[in-house]
C-alpha cells in the first residue's frame, strides 16, 4: 500500500508543480466550450434543442478528464525516456501495485482538471439543473479517469517511444472523443454511428456526466455506472498485465 | 550469491550475451569488465530482472529471476549506468520514494537519507529539483539512492560515470565499508581500469557477448604478461575501438575521456 501511496503523490507532486501545464491544459476544452457554444449555439436553439452550451460543457469536462488520463498513462513514455521506469521496475513491489499507483495518480490529476474545466464553465454561462447532483457528476469523473488512465498505461506499456505517441492521437484518443456523444446528443444517430458510439467508454462518462448535470442521461445512469466500472476493470487488468511485461 | 550458466541473450540476429558462465560468491566483489557493446549492461538487466534470457539460467542467492523475480529483486540493489531519477522532484524526494518503494522502515530511512546525501554532500541541496542538478550531481544522487537499502548484492553499473575523482573516492570507500561490515555482495562494470583493479576480489572480462578472461587482477596480469589491468584488458580484447548505441551513458563515456585528456 505504500508503494501505491507514494507514487500516487509522486503524480500529484508534478502535477501541483507544472502550473503552466494546468493552464495550457484548459485552452482546449474553453475553445470548444466556447466558440462550439456560442457558435452552434443558435443552430442548436433552432433545432429545438435548447441551450447548447447546457448540453455541451458536461462534453468538455469529460473531454478533459479523457485528454488528461490518456496522456497521464501515457506519461509513462515519459519515465521509459528518462530513466525513472528502470527505478520503478527493479523494485521489489509487485508491479501491479506500481500500476495501480500510477493509475490512481494518473486519475486523480484528471478528476482535478475535470473539476477546474467544470468551474470554468460555470463562469461562462453553464448552470447544472441540480447542485446536489454535483457529487454523481464527481462519481463519473472518477470512472472515466480510471478508465482512460488505464488504457493509457496499456498503451504506454506497450509503446517504446514517442514515435507511436501520433498514432495513438489520430487513431484512438480523437475518436474516442468524437464518437462519444460529446459535441452531438446520442439520440437519432445512424444504426453504425450509434453502435460505434455504444463501444465507446466514453460515450458513458459523457452520458452519466450529462445525466448528473443537466438530468439528461440517453443510456441510463444504472447503466453508464456499470458499463464504465466493467471497463475500469478490464483496462486495469491489461495494463498490469502488459505492464509486468515490460522489458527494458 | 551469484550463479550463471550457458546465459544467451539475443536480439533479433544479434547474440548480444553468447554462453557465459561465471559464479560470485558471497561477500566477493566482483568486476564486470568489457568494451563497448560487450554485453555487460544485457547481462546486467538479465541479473535484475529487467530482461528475460533467451537461453541458460540464473540463480541468485538460490533463486530463478525468471521464476522469482520480486523475491530476488528484494535481494539487490542497483545504480544504473543511465540516469534514472525523477527530474520533477527534489533530491529528497527520490530519495524517499526510493525509500519507500524498498521497503525501508521511515525512521531508519530518514536517518540514512540524510547520511548518505551528507556523505555525498548533497544534503545542503536536499530541497533542490534534480533537474537543476549539474550531472555529477546526479550522478551523485543516484549512487547515494542506491546505497540506501542495504541489499545481499550491489548492482553498480558504471557508477563513476562523470564522477569527479573526489566523489569516486568517496563512493568505492563506502562501497568498500558495506562489503566488509555487513558482507554485501557487489557486481560491478567500469572502464576505469584502475579502479577495477583497487577494488575487486575477481575480474570476468567479456567481449563480442564471451567471457574470454576470468580471475583475480594479479592472474589476469600474469595470464597476459602485462603490468596493468589495463594492459592485461587491451591484451585480451584487442586495442580496436568498438560501435555501441550513443546512449546517454556512451555520451557520458566520451565527455569523461575528453577531460581526462585535458
Amino acid at each position: 500500500m505504500n508503494a501505491i501511496y507514494i507514487l500516487w503523490l509522486r503524480s500529484m507532486k508534478r502535477y501541483f508543480r507544472s502550473r503552466s501545464q494546468i493552464i495550457a491544459s484548459l485552452g482546449q476544452p474553453m475553445l470548444y466550450l466556447l466558440v462550439l457554444g456560442f457558435g452552434l449555439g443558435p443552430v442548436f436553439q433552432k433545432a429545438g434543442n435548447g441551450n447548447y452550451i447546457q448540453f455541451v460543457a458536461p462534453g468538455v469536462v469529460g473531454m478533459s478528464v479523457l485528454f488528461t488520463s490518456i496522456f497521464s498513462g501515457i506519461g509513462l513514455l515519459w519515465d521509459r525516456q528518462f530513466g525513472f521506469l528502470k527505478e520503478t521496475l527493479v523494485a521489489p513491489v509487485p508491479r501491479l501495485m506500481i500500476i495501480i499507483g500510477n493509475i490512481l495518480g494518473g486519475a486523480t490529476v484528471a478528476i482535478f482538471q475535470g473539476i477546474i474545466v467544470l468551474a470554468a464553465c460555470l463562469v461562462f454561462g453553464f448552470r447544472p439543473t441540480n447542485w446536489l447532483a454535483l457529487p454523481l457528476a464527481v462519481i463519473f469523473m472518477i470512472l472515466t479517469a480510471i478508465v482512460f488512465s488505464g488504457l493509457g498505461m496499456a498503451i504506454g506499456s506497450v509503446l517504446q517511444d514517442m514515435k507511436g505517441f501520433q498514432l495513438v492521437m489520430n487513431f484512438l484518443v480523437m475518436p474516442i472523443f468524437f464518437l462519444s456523444g460529446a459535441l452531438y446528443p446520442l439520440e437519432g444517430l445512424p444504426t453504425v454511428l450509434s453502435v460505434v458510439t455504444r463501444i465507446d467508454p466514453l460515450s458513458y462518462g459523457i452520458d452519466g456526466l450529462r445525466g448528473a448535470l443537466i438530468d439528461s442521461s440517453h443510456l441510463g445512469i444504472s447503466l453508464d455506472i456499470a458499463v464504465l466500472s466493467g471497463f475500469a476493470i478490464v483496462f486495469l487488468i491489461i495494463g498490469g498485465w502488459l505492464f509486468s511485461k515490460i522489458e527494458i | 550469491m551469484i550463479k550463471v550458466e550457458h546465459l544467451v541473450k539475443e536480439f533479433g540476429e544479434v547474440k548480444a550475451v553468447d554462453d557465459i558462465s561465471f559464479e560470485v560468491a558471497a561477500g566477493e566483489i566482483f568486476a564486470f569488465l568489457g568494451p563497448n557493446g560487450a554485453g555487460k549492461t544485457t547481462s546486467i538487466k538479465m541479473l535484475t530482472t529487467l530482461l528475460k534470457p533467451t537461453g541458460g539460467t540464473i540463480t541468485i542467492d538460490g533463486l530463478d529471476p525468471v521464476v522469482k523475480p520480486l523475491e530476488v529483486r528484494q535481494r539487490f540493489g542497483i545504480v544504473f549506468q543511465d540516469p534514472s531519477l525523477d527530474q520533477e522532484l527534489t533530491a529528497f524526494e527520490n530519495m524517499e520514494l526510493h525509500g519507500v518503494l524498498y521497503h525501508v522502515p521511515r525512521k531508519i530511512r530518514r536517518e540514512r537519507i540524510e547520511m548518505l546525501l551528507k556523505l555525498f554532500e548533497l544534503w545542503d541541496r536536499r530541497d533542490s529539483f534534480v533537474r537543476e542538478f549539474s550531472g555529477g550531481m546526479k550522478r551523485r544522487l543516484e549512487i547515494a539512492r542506491g546505497l540506501l537499502h542495504t541489499p545481499k548484492i550491489l548492482f553498480l553499473d558504471e557508477p563513476t560515470l562523470g564522477l569527479d575523482p573526489q566523489s569516486r573516492k568517496q563512493l568505492w570507500t563506502h562501497v568498500k565499508y558495506l562489503n566488509e561490515t555487513e558482507g554485501v555482495t557487489v557486481f560491478l562494470t567500469t572502464h576505469y581500469m584502475d579502479e577495477a583493479e583497487r577494488v575487486a576480489n575477481r575480474v570476468a572480462v567479456i567481449d563480442h557477448g564471451k567471457i574470454v578472461a576470468l580471475g583475480s587482477p594479479d592472474e589476469l596480469k600474469k595470464q597476459t604478461n602485462s603490468e596493468s589491468l589495463e594492459e592485461a584488458f587491451l591484451a585480451l580484447t584487442g586495442s580496436s575501438i568498438r560501435d555501441e548505441k550513443a546512449d546517454s551513458a556512451a555520451q557520458m563515456r566520451e565527455i569523461a575521456k575528453m577531460w581526462s585528456r585535458k
